[in-house]
């Protein structure tokens, strides 16, 4: 069953991107696709362009996919992740510009009411500051 | 279908107020129906849209805030009840619900 946006969380920490899965949990269930991934592949903190595409994978809607990010580094690693996916994947992939948390939450509440990709952006993305 | 309007309100009395989890519960119920629903803290309004998660969290209502509901579509008298229901028993699961969405 794909009928639902995907939802990945990518932060620096793999920690921070398991907690914050956990909130997605708890709060709005497990009925959204979704993945986190955190950390570089030695183990320290960052971000792994790797871990990312298999996140995506593992997060995989044909609705299409919205990752949430913290810092910098997660937001160009993201952008690489995504040119290197199959063409007819690229356009169904987004960055949200939100706060990692919160906008995890609000994207996965809006994604498990079947919106489209853009309308899952979007109300992640209100939160932000203007 | 026939379109139909309903409206209802309920005393919040959770403990801390329609903070996040509870937000996320009420927009998810509005959610898994099809007619327009808004709730507002005030009779008056404004009114705002129960489907928005980001706006039903921005409401930030304390306890013993009145919760005004009024939907209109096919399924709005359910949807009233509904909501009306998920406030009154504190925001607690319920199986009705759970087969709705």
């Amino acid at each position: 069953m794909t009928d639902r946006v995907g939802i990945v969380i990518l932060s620096h920490s793999p920690d921070v991107a398991r907690g914050t899965a956990d909130m997605v949990r708890q709060m709005v269930g497990c009925d959204v696709p979704l993945s986190f991934c955190g950390g570089n592949p030695d183990g320290g903190l960052g971000t792994s362009v790797e871990k990312i595409l298999k996140a995506i994978d593992e997060a995989w809607s044909d609705k299409g996919v919205a990752i949430l990010v913290d810092l910098g580094g997660a937001e160009t690693n993201s952008e690489m992740a995504i040119e290197m996916l199959d063409p007819d994947r690229q356009a169904r992939v987004v960055v949200c510009n939100a706060p990692i948390v919160e906008g995890a939450v609000m994207a996965a509440t809006e994604a498990w009411g079947g919106a489209s990709l853009e309308d899952v952006r979007r109300t992640a993305e209100e939160l932000s500051p203007p | 279908m026939t379109s139909s309007s309903a409206s209802g309100s309920v005393l919040l009395t959770h403990d801390v107020g329609l903070h996040a989890r509870p937000s996320v519960k009420l927009t998810k119920l509005a959610k898994s129906f099809k007619s327009t629903i808004e709730f507002a803290v005030s009779p008056e309004g404004p009114w705002i849209d129960a489907k928005s998660i980001v706006k039903v969290m921005a409401t930030k209502a304390k306890k013993d805030t009145v919760l005004h509901f009024r939907a209109s579509g096919g399924d709005a008298p359910a949807a009233v009840a509904a909501l009306t229901s998920l406030v009154e028993r504190d925001f607690k699961e319920n199986h009705a619900d759970a087969a709705t969405g």
